[in-house]
């Protein structure tokens, strides 16, 4: 149903890919708690490799790791027959298989979890339009752009462009922004001399 | 002009690719570290060209779950050059790799502040989301006027930026969040989706979070109806179209909001119902998008105060989703039903069947949301089908639903069980199927349901009989079926059942099947300390007793302690206390329950989960006084207070813990029922109940030295003081003595003043002077109080009046808060 999908240059390279969306288990650290919240997201492959992470909610290293770690071994254990949400701890997990790759996000209890599959979809076309028919190894490749687009769709868990055009214009300019910044070198700079 | 020592660092891809072509984690691993290596040199160099470059590389390794802390300054450095390269990268870094319980992020805020001012909107942009995202409340105190400054601009890029950001700041530093709120004045003007929308997430946030917010921006709601209508009725706009939906996205937050405005508010609720029922109707549901709009739909239309034909549509919404092909929307269509059910009774159970279909779904969730909805929906009328229902679920769901489901079963049978029969049926098949899943304290409910359907003992016992020859491995039924047949086993080996076709069974049978579960593996000490007793229990009811008397011999040196004591005492019972052994073993009576889901009083006062061996060992307790003391529990509500129960002669103690209130009282009411007396004045009552007995003149009206008097009821005419005293030798009693005048000019007869006080303390009443309080304060009627106060609590009484006045019956309840402390220190 999806580009992705139909694309042959994805199924060919794209190993799987799991985003994670989470929801509210986390210490509050300041925040009171709120119940309309994404608190993070987590892209990993099927073999369960990281290949970006979003935190909307403070927490150490170790924590975060601890997570990923128990939510992408609850998502992969997950049957394809299966709807797109689970409980887990006191969050709402939303994610969605494209190829390979799991999307994955944790919102809070009151959040509307059919809408969160669509701002999965959402950041999922944008990176189609922005690669090009987007696969796994574009991420891997490029996950700093990856990065990037997702700053520019979303802010503190939410979205802050509903227009796709609008986001992948944002992105452009800011790419036509750091070329022009980089100031050409010399062939003897690059080599060591000056 | 410097020779660069070593070679320019290697490229982020080409990083990448080569630390993929590691074939193990070790190979992977020595790669990263030489890599390390070289970028913290190249970091100690100091380098600006490279240090990009290198943070980036980091930042893969990072993500491979390689540490990165000495990455962190280096970010600081990213960005607060003046490349926008380095920028972009620095804040990613920095949110990557900075958490704000680490000072070190504090330094980012100057950096942050001079790019919130920077004259490139992509600087100003990067700032804003790292603000946004990982800001720690220091930074948003110190940053928050920027931000508030961005908020009113009219560069729409940044301003739905700062709406986000706002947000955050506000969830930080709840306080400030009064600073947004003139830049909130015309948000909801904008064109721009992207503003309007985290427009619509700010206001959202400070109505959640300040009833005077909500309060204020309640006055939107015509402009938010208004957006909302323009995006559903506008055309194509292929800028925000999703399948065929305008901005859903926006949608959903209006709708979200709206919610939130409606909700408990007549006016709000009233003014946004059409735009409701027209998104309602006319949303697109073939694909997800248009069912997420309808999904926020329905919760907002059972949120707020809707018409109820509204809400019939949102439930018909719901049910259509349950029969959706998409299991995503049967899960949430689930979910909803299960938060409506209670509000919206009715509309549910027309969807009931299509619940029930749902347990047989693959899904898990969907599964457990269909088991808790078919509980909730579950009542008299469709008890039968429902049941039959849920238990082929439970005997074919996964174990990790099957306590709950039984315990719901038992919940609904207990409720609903349209005959006795249904409901031992009922149980029965539960425990065969899900026996060793049933909680614990089923246990002795089912023990007390059982007792208390006296026409089904024998049918009852027969079956667990039965139940217990195919299968001794599940505890709660082989417990409950022990206790039955030590209870009927007389009506099994006579064969007496009239509901199905009696078995044939001997005494030896039984005894047999008894045995062999003291013997066998599979019971556990408490079972087997059910079949000792029920065996024990048979001595009475069967004539092989000499059988019974060896097997409890036997047990006598068993290891278990439990078992040993039990079959030392039962010895006992047979040897020196022969003659008491009818009465002791006796049948047990009905038995009251005192609590919806709790064990009787009597077992709960031992502390032992077995009423079968409180039985045997001590004789059943007096029920008339238990019952007195509920009428007057019941009246007074509360079940920390522990009723007087006014007693003519003491009667026995249920239980040596003495929590079972016991009284002495030596004088007959006129007022109340007298109980009926016990065989022997206990010795274990503690002493000061034996002052009574001794004590100085009933009617004292002299005022304790130093204990102020007081009033403690004056209503309608009646008015009752207290006076105090010490009582000796006791100083822990205080002693009240109550005296009732009427104002009125009529009688008040048939007076009866009762008292209860809480737990801690004990309460005895003597006998009033008189039940008639005569009128305009002729004389007064006097009763004295004793409260015992071992703990020296405050003294707080319940007390209840019923007389009869010009001919009516009057009641009151009233409590006493007002003693002086002197009274109880």
């Amino acid at each position: 149903m999806f580009a992705l999908v139909a694309n042959q240059k994805v199924v060919r390279d794209w190993p799987c890919f799991g985003v994670v969306l989470g929801g509210s288990f986390l210490p509050r650290g300041g925040y009171t708690v709120l119940l309309f919240k994404m608190q993070f997201m987590l892209l990993f492959s099927r073999q369960g490799k990281l290949r970006l992470q979003k935190w909307y909610v403070p927490l150490s290293d170790k924590e975060k790791k601890k997570i990923t770690r128990e939510l992408v071994q609850t998502v992969l254990a997950r049957k394809p027959k299966m709807c797109s949400f689970l409980e887990w701890r006191d969050l709402k997990i939303v994610y969605k298989r494209y190829a390979s790759l799991y999307f994955c996000c944790a919102i809070e209890d009151q959040d509307n979890e059919l809408i969160t599959l669509e701002i999965i979809h959402r950041y999922v076309e944008l990176l189609d339009k922005y690669f090009g028919s987007v696969c796994e190894l574009d991420i891997i490749f490029n996950f700093e752009k990856a990065y990037f687009i997702l700053d520019e769709f979303l802010l503190g868990g939410e979205a802050q462009e509903t227009s796709k055009k609008n986001v992948l214009k944002a992105i452009e300019q800011a790419d036509l922004l750091q070329e022009e910044a980089e100031t050409p070198r010399s062939v003897l700079e690059e080599i060591g001399l000056t | 002009m410097a020779l660069r020592r070593m070679p320019a660092p290697i490229r982020l891809r080409e990083l990448i690719r080569t630390i993929r072509t590691a074939r193990t984690q070790a190979e992977e691993r020595e790669m990263i570290q030489k890599e390390c290596a070289a970028i913290r040199s190249s970091f100690r160099e100091e380098d600006n060209t490279y240090r990009c470059r290198n943070v980036a590389k980091l930042l893969y390794m990072h993500m491979l779950g390689y540490p990165a802390h000495f990455g962190q300054l280096e970010c600081l450095k990213l960005i607060a050059s003046q490349k926008f390269t380095d920028k972009r990268i620095g804040y990613l870094g920095a949110m990557l790799l900075l958490d704000e319980r680490q000072d070190v992020h504090l330094l980012m805020t100057n950096c942050i502040k001079n790019d919130l001012n920077h004259s490139t909107q992509y600087v100003q942009g990067l700032a804003l989301c790292t603000l946004g995202c990982m800001g720690s409340s220091e930074m948003c105190r110190d940053l928050a006027g920027e931000v508030e400054k961005l908020l009113k601009t009219s560069n729409s890029y940044l301003r739905k930026k700062a709406a986000l950001c706002a947000v955050h700041v506000i969830r930080k530093v709840p306080e400030l969040m009064e600073m947004f709120l003139p830049a909130t004045k015309n948000l909801l003007s904008e064109k721009n989706h992207g503003v309007l929308h985290t427009s619509v997430v700010l206001l959202t946030e400070m109505c959640e979070r300040s009833p005077d917010m909500l309060a204020h921006f309640r006055k939107l709601v015509p402009q938010l109806v208004r957006i909302l209508k323009n995006l559903i009725m506008s055309g194509y706009s292929p800028e925000h179209d999703v399948s065929g939906i305008s901005d859903p996205f926006l949608q959903v937050r209006i709708l979200r909001l709206l919610r939130i405005l409606g909700k408990g508010d007549d006016d709000s609720s009233e003014a946004m119902n059409d735009i409701l029922a027209q998104v309602a109707t006319n949303t697109e549901t073939s694909k997800n998008v248009g069912n997420a709009i309808l999904y926020e739909t329905v919760l907002t239309i059972m949120d707020i105060k809707s018409e109820s034909g509204l809400r019939v549509l949102a439930i018909n919404i719901l049910g259509r989703f349950l029969l959706n092909n998409d299991k995503n929307i049967r899960y949430v269509a689930l979910t909803s039903l299960l938060k409506t059910v209670q509000t919206d009774h009715n509309a549910v159970q027309r969807h009931r069947s299509t619940i029930v279909d749902c347990l047989k779904d693959l899904d898990v969730s969907i599964k457990r949301r269909a088991m808790e909805l078919s509980f909730a929906l579950v009542n008299g009328n469709n008890i039968r089908g429902m049941m039959k229902e849920l238990l082929y679920f439970l005997d074919s769901c996964d174990p990790e639903f099957k306590a709950d489901c039984a315990s719901g079963v038992f919940l609904a049978a207990e409720k609903y069980a349209p005959s006795k029969r249904w409901h031992i049926d009922t149980i029965m098949r539960v425990l065969t199927t899900a026996g060793s899943y049933v909680r614990d304290d089923s246990v002795p409910n089912l023990i007390q349901l059982i007792t208390n359907s006296v026409e089904m003992h024998a049918y009852t016992v027969q079956r667990l009989y039965k139940a217990l020859l195919d299968d001794i491995s599940q505890q709660p039924l082989v417990q409950v079926a022990s206790w039955c047949i030590g209870e009927y086993g007389d009506l099994l080996v006579s064969g007496q059942c009239e509901e199905e076709e009696p078995i044939q069974v001997t005494e030896d049978e039984v005894l047999d099947v008894l045995e062999g579960l003291l013997v066998s593996n599979l019971s556990t000490p408490v079972t087997r300390g059910y079949a000792l007793t029920a065996i024990m229990k048979l001595s009475t009811r069967f004539t092989s007793v000499n059988r019974i008397k060896k097997v409890v011999s036997i047990y006598g040196s068993s290891i278990d302690v439990e078992l040993q004591q039990r079959a030392v005492e039962y010895n006992a019972l047979f040897k020196k206390y022969d003659h008491m052994r009818p009465a002791l073993l006796e049948r047990m009576p009905i038995m009251e329950k005192t609590a919806s889901n709790g064990p009787t009083e009597i077992v709960q006062t031992n502390g032992e989960a077995e009423p079968s061996v409180v039985e045997a060992k001590h004789p059943p307790p007096v029920t008339q006084p238990t019952n007195q003391a509920n009428d007057l529990l019941d009246l007074l509500g509360g079940n920390d207070v522990v009723p007087v129960i006014q007693t003519t002669v003491p009667t026995k103690p249920a239980s040596a813990g003495g929590e079972l209130l016991d009284l002495l009282g030596d004088l007959s009411l006129s007022g109340g029922p007298a109980p009926a007396p016990a065989t022997s004045v206990p010795s274990s009552q503690p002493a000061f109940l034996l002052d009574g007995l001794t004590s100085p003149p009933l009617f004292n009206d002299i005022a304790a030295a130093g204990i102020p008097p007081m009033t403690a009821y004056n209503k309608n005419g009646l008015k009752i003081d207290f006076t105090f005293e010490r009582a000796n030798p006791n100083p822990n009693i205080a002693v009240i003595t109550i005296h009732a005048s009427n104002s009125t000019e009529a009688d008040m007869t048939d007076f009866v003043f009762q008292a209860a006080v809480p737990k801690t303390f004990q309460l005895q009443l003597l006998s009033p002077s008189s039940n008639v309080v005569p009128a305009l304060n002729q004389g007064t009627v006097t009763q004295v109080i004793r409260v015992l106060n071992p703990q020296k609590q405050q003294l707080r009484m319940r007390i209840k009046l019923t007389y009869t006045h010009k001919g009516s019956a009057v009641q009151d309840l009233a409590e006493v808060n007002n003693f002086p402390p002197q009274s109880w220190q």
